[in-house]
């Protein structure tokens, strides 16, 4: 049923990704192909893997971002995966019914064997999320590791999706966002998390927490001098400096 | 957006189609048709080709071809899944007015209701695929009221050239079918001028800022993107190519999809016999390369909102 759920639970299992944290690793990414290639869409088929020109399926991919100028400027990374939005739009415009949101938990996902390939969940997403796999033919996206985070199999503490299982800095939280008193929800309380586009109105449960302000203006960091002078004035490692800066081109 | 040769031949070919079946269904019904069984077997032969050429060849534009009969159910929600049902339907009174018609010669009494039913269904399954562009949010130049309407015109437009020019070739030519022909391309014209206006002029719908949130911390910048080759995302939904010839495919499209139709079918109007045939079906065709070139525009020129995260800043 490609509705959205009429009576969907109050829990909405999702991610929260801090912006201040992440340093752009791309762990995430890499475990996250590890655990899916093996998962629930089994294979995110890669083509030309190690040719010139490669190309293949991810559900997580970490872009960074500049934002600001001169001195106030600061590099942000920023990784980007399916938000499992409350009003996807993903999910009512397939023609199907492959693609669905679960009423228990909110999870979108695809039922490969039911989906045509028709892409036009990829165009209503606006998020980039969804990724077809040209090999089989069908469309793929982030399960939010439906496969791990219920998995009796697995040890309680590793049923968490495999990208917050890896982050090395501790970027990525999960949890339920529908639950006001979950950590998640407090996080995202208390860092003032937010939507991207809200203005596509799609309501994601995936929240992004801001970079903290900086600090530098009580003299942190940036305002420390360097050890050395490159340039030195006089005495041994000035002339040091001059002999080497007139003959440096001459090889 | 991708312009898919699999998706502008479909969006032609099938408003080519329901556009025709409209005309034929409008003036069956209302008994300005002779029931001959020849021009019954050409019109609506043309008509039925148009429309099922163009939706196989949508079919190949899926990735599992062989599921597309699962398309249909999801018509709850699905505009695509409406197109698909209302396609199907649409065959039914088809049927009974072309069997009718080509077997018994007989377009009248009851059968006079398959053919509302066909102008009717047509009509809709146009209005359909139209609104499968305009709802989607994330490209702001299809989410507009225009586009349904552009599809619209069009298809009534390109189906009345080519009724024109299957009455022509059966020696009943029509000042009515003249007129009204002109008429429309003088609409679809303006409905296109129109779009291109709003496409140009649109306000920023989203911006680098939104799609990170990072807007208040200053103006963003990509500063590396997450693949060092081309990924789905960038194949599907970040085409170039046509910007750049934009205007040039925006003459092209007024001239041989409007301009020229509209000369060939006043000629053909004055002339009459062969002459006449001559200039009518011309117009069809000169506008068939107009339409392809408006189609392939639509598509390129319109911009994904997930290119904000690809290097775009404003869309
Ligand atoms: S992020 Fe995209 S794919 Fe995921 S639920 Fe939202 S619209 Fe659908
Ligand atoms: S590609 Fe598959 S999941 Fe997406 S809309 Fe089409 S049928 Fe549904
Ligand atoms: S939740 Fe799972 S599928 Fe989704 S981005 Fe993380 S690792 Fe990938």
């Amino acid at each position: 049923m490609t509705s959205l759920p009429a009576n969907p639970s109050p829990t909405k299992l999702g991610l929260v990704i801090d912006l201040d944290i992440c340093v752009g690793c791309h762990a995430c990414a890499v475990n996250c192909k590890e655990w899916n290639t093996g998962g629930y869409h089994a294979p995110l088929t890669d083509s030309d893997p190690y040719g010139t020109d490669p190309t293949g399926v991810w559900f997580n991919r970490v872009h960074a971002f500049e934002v600001g100028e001169g001195h106030a400027g600061r590099t942000v990374h920023f990784p980007r995966s399916c938000l499992h939005c409350e009003d996807a739009p993903c999910v009512t415009v397939c023609p199907t019914g492959a693609s669905y949101k679960r009423t228990e938990d909110g999870i979108v996902l695809v039922d490969e064997d039911m989906c045509i390939g028709c892409k036009l969940c990829s165009w209503s997403c606006p998020y980039g999320a969804r990724e077809f796999d040209a090999d089989v033919g069908v469309m793929k996206k982030c399960t939010l590791c439906v496969d791990r985070i219920y998995n009796q199999n697995m040890e309680a503490v590793d049923r968490v999706p495999a990208c917050v299982a890896t982050c090395p800095a501790g970027a990525r939280h999960f949890g339920d966002l529908g639950d006001p008193a979950s950590d998640v929800s407090r996080l995202v309380a208390a860092r003032e998390g937010y939507d991207l586009m809200p203005e596509m109105q799609t309501r994601p449960t995936n929240k992004y927490l801001p970079p903290r302000p900086r600090r530098d203006e009580d003299g942190a960091i940036t305002s420390a001098t360097s050890l050395e002078d490159a340039s030195p004035e006089g005495g041994f490692l000035g002339w040091v400096d001059r002999l080497l800066s007139t003959t440096g081109d001459v090889r | 957006m991708n312009p898919a040769y699999s998706v502008i031949f479909f969006t032609t070919a099938s408003g080519l189609g329901y556009g025709l079946l409209v005309f034929i269904g409008v003036f069956a019904s209302l008994g300005l048709l002779p029931a001959d069984r020849w021009l019954g077997f050409w019109g609506l032969g043309l008509a039925l080709a148009a429309i099922t050429f163009g939706l196989l060849s949508s079919t190949f534009h899926l990735g599992r071809p062989e599921r597309a009969w699962r398309a249909v159910s999801q018509w709850r929600s699905s505009w695509l899944a409406r197109e698909g049902v209302l396609a199907l339907l649409t065959y039914v009174p088809a049927a009974v007015l072309g069997i009718a018609w080509v077997f018994y010669e007989q377009i009248s009494g009851s059968i006079a209701l398959a053919a509302i039913a066909v102008a009717v269904l047509s009509l809709v399954t146009v209005y359909c695929t139209g609104k499968i562009y305009a709802s989607l949010k994330t490209i702001p130049a299809w989410h507009q009221t225009i586009v349904p309407v552009n599809y619209v015109i069009l298809a009534l437009m390109t189906g009345a050239v080519w009724f024109l020019a299957l009455l022509n070739i059966f020696s009943l030519p029509s000042m009515q079918v003249s007129v009204m022909a002109v008429v429309l391309l003088v609409f679809g014209l303006a409905a296109k001028v129109r779009f291109w206006r709003q496409i140009d002029h649109a306000p920023v719908t989203s911006t680098s800022g939104t799609a990170t949130g990072l807007g208040d911390l200053g103006e963003v910048r990509l500063l590396e993107t997450p693949n060092t080759s081309a990924n789905y995302l960038n194949t599907e939904m970040g085409f170039k190519v046509a910007r750049k010839h934009a205007a040039k495919l925006r003459r092209i499209a007024i001239i041989f999809g409007f301009v020229l139709p509209a000369l060939l079918v006043i000629l053909a109007g004055l002339a009459s016999g062969v002459p006449a045939v001559l200039f009518s079906c011309l117009a069809a065709l000169l506008m068939m390369v107009g339409m392809v070139a408006e189609r392939w525009l639509f598509f390129a020129e319109a911009k994904h909102v997930v290119n904000l995260y690809y290097g775009e800043t404003t869309i």
